[in-house]
């Protein structure tokens, strides 16, 4: 893949970034770190303060995955920024459910929807 | 009906290792036709225990290897994963779902692991857990959960 080390395809949409995964799986600690590490850069290198992660491609999710989006959302609240999820499928939804996360994110169905949003 | 399968192997702490295990039993449950959400459920319970016990358990030593033993048949999939570590009390790990640890990038694994299996057990120690998923049975969840689903409604 062309792509090479970059498990995130980024595009602006106007002031707002949006982050879709390319992975279906975000499960191996190596790529989990990969994600990370770009993402954390959006915020911390780019100074981008209106993020959209959005899941449609992703079918597998991990606890470690979970970590990583949570220290994100730190990130981006520290610097007075919104961070939103979108379209993610109903079995990955549910495991942000079980763990009460639903609470913490902000999750739209659409990335229109989220877009809207801001 | 296919035979039952019995299967044992020691990784050594290597993640990449695990996902070559979980991809075998991946596998034997696709070929007995177990419904996606069991085959979603295995999978992220199964990421789960393994890199529990490659990384809190054995501490990504690479002295120190994995057991992972498992049985499948047409009904149901158990599988026992045995770390080299001390072990741990699993009543001291937080609750992940508390507001004030919600925002901890930490300790949601066994919490999934016991929403998506039928069975989840540690031994004494704390350093082997035993998976069991019935084929097409959902898991009972806690009353506090569905408590939690009334007040959303």
């Amino acid at each position: 893949m062309a792509a090479g080390h970059r498990r995130v395809d980024i595009e602006e949409v106007s002031d707002v970034t949006v982050a879709k995964f390319i992975d279906k799986k975000i499960l191996d600690e190596g790529n989990i770190q990969i994600i990370g590490t770009q993402l954390f850069g959006l915020v911390d290198e780019d100074g981008r303060k209106k993020i959209i992660l959005d899941f449609s491609n992703v079918e597998y999710l991990s606890s470690a995955a979970l970590g990583k989006l949570i220290t994100l959302d730190k990130k981006v609240k520290k610097a007075k920024g919104k961070l939103k999820l979108c379209s993610i499928r109903p079995d990955i939804y549910e495991v942000f459910a079980i763990t009460r996360l639903n609470q913490l994110f902000d999750i739209t169905e659409t990335q229109e929807a989220a877009l809207e949003g801001f | 009906m296919s035979s039952d399968e019995y299967f044992e192997v020691k990784i050594p702490s290597d993640t990449a290792e695990g996902q070559a295990v979980q991809a075998r039993i991946v596998e034997a449950l696709e070929v007995r036709e177990y419904p996606v959400r069991d085959v979603f459920a295995v999978r992220l319970a199964l990421e789960e225990a393994l890199v529990n016990a490659i990384k809190h358990g054995n501490g990504m030593s690479l002295d120190k290897d994995v057991d992972i033993k498992y049985w499948i048949s047409d009904e149901r999939v158990r599988i026992e994963i045995q770390d080299q570590g001390e072990g741990f009390d699993r009543t001291h790990v937080p609750d992940p779902t508390l507001i004030e640890n919600l925002e901890r990038p930490c300790g949601r694994g066994i919490m999934l692991m016991g929403a998506f299996m039928n069975l989840i057990e540690y031994n004494e120690q704390g350093n082997k857990v035993t998976l069991e998923k019935i084929k097409g049975v959902a898991p009972e969840q806690p009353e506090e959960e569905l408590q939690g689903d009334e007040e959303e409604e």
